[in-house]
């Protein structure tokens, strides 16, 4: 399995729940790879920036600013 | 989804909402801009968005501000979307998403001739992702890569994240197999990534 497999099985994971060997596969991939560790991590975030976008939540931000 | 998150708007310290005409303005058009990408035709796009509007004018005591009166513009506008999805069963000018070839430049930019990352596209650390939701600029930016991905990636991600359909229900309104709305995903996720990365996670000190 290579990175690009691997970051489409991520995504497929946000759709459909993978199969035993599909996850066994991408277990050993992710083991070794960084990069595709980060992207599995990013992918909750990108949704959950999405729904947040989607339900206006960037609006009310405006006001608050960077707590950085 | 989403609707009873919606439900408990504030009711105090109502904002003069209706005198804010860039508000209303811009809140109008990304409307339009949304409902147009998920029905594919301006028309219905344009009644859509009236009846959300009008929806949400009926409850208007509700709304203690803009912030609560956009969440819920926004959610009556995904329902009216999906109801109208649904309806149709299938999405007018569907056959456009077969041509998709151009897209496959985005994963040789991304990734080697063996399919690993190339060095400089490898995905880095994000520090402080929750942080970026407090921050006005992050949403530009997030609004500014939505805006490139390509239109049948757009429709596929906003369908999915911002409507809320199923992978199912996805496949019937658009006409595409199983497979290639996973391709459009893959796709509009790496893409998003890379471009949120470049222009947001990517620029702060190294982690």
């Amino acid at each position: 399995m290579n990175c690009i497999d691997a970051t489409r099985l991520l995504s497929e994971a946000q759709e459909r729940t993978l199969a035993k060997g599909e996850r066994l596969r991408l277990g050993i991939h992710l083991a070794m790879c960084g990069g595709c560790r980060r992207f599995a991590r990013q992918l909750p975030a990108l949704r959950r920036f999405a729904r947040a976008y989607a339900r206006g939540e960037h609006e009310r931000s405006g006001r608050t600013g960077p707590d950085a | 989804m989403g609707e009873k998150e919606v439900r408990q708007a504030p009711a105090a310290a109502a904002e003069p909402l209706f005198a804010d005409e860039a508000f209303l303005e811009a809140l109008r058009r990304r409307m339009v801009q949304f409902a147009h990408s998920q029905l594919g035709d301006r028309d219905a796009a344009e009644d859509a968005v009236q009846e959300a509007w009008f929806g949400a004018l009926k409850n208007l005591s509700a709304f203690g501000g803009r912030a609560a009166f956009q969440t819920w513009v926004f959610a009556i506008l995904k329902h009216k979307i999906a109801d109208e999805l649904r309806r149709r069963g299938r999405l007018v000018g569907a056959g456009d998403i077969a041509a998709d070839d151009e897209e496959e430049s985005d994963l040789t930019a991304l990734f080697d001739r063996r399919g690993y990352w190339r060095p400089e596209e490898r995905p880095q650390r994000w520090a402080e992702p929750e942080s970026a939701l407090e921050d006005q600029r992050f949403w530009q930016i997030f609004e500014t890569c939505l805006d490139h991905l390509p239109p049948r990636q757009a429709r596929a991600f906003m369908m999915r994240e911002f409507v809320g359909l199923d992978a199912g229900e996805i496949c019937g309104v658009l006409g595409i197999t199983a497979n290639h709305l996973h391709v459009l995903m893959h796709r509009a996720r790496l893409r998003l990534r890379e471009c949120l990365e470049n222009r947001w996670f990517g620029r702060s000190e190294e982690p």
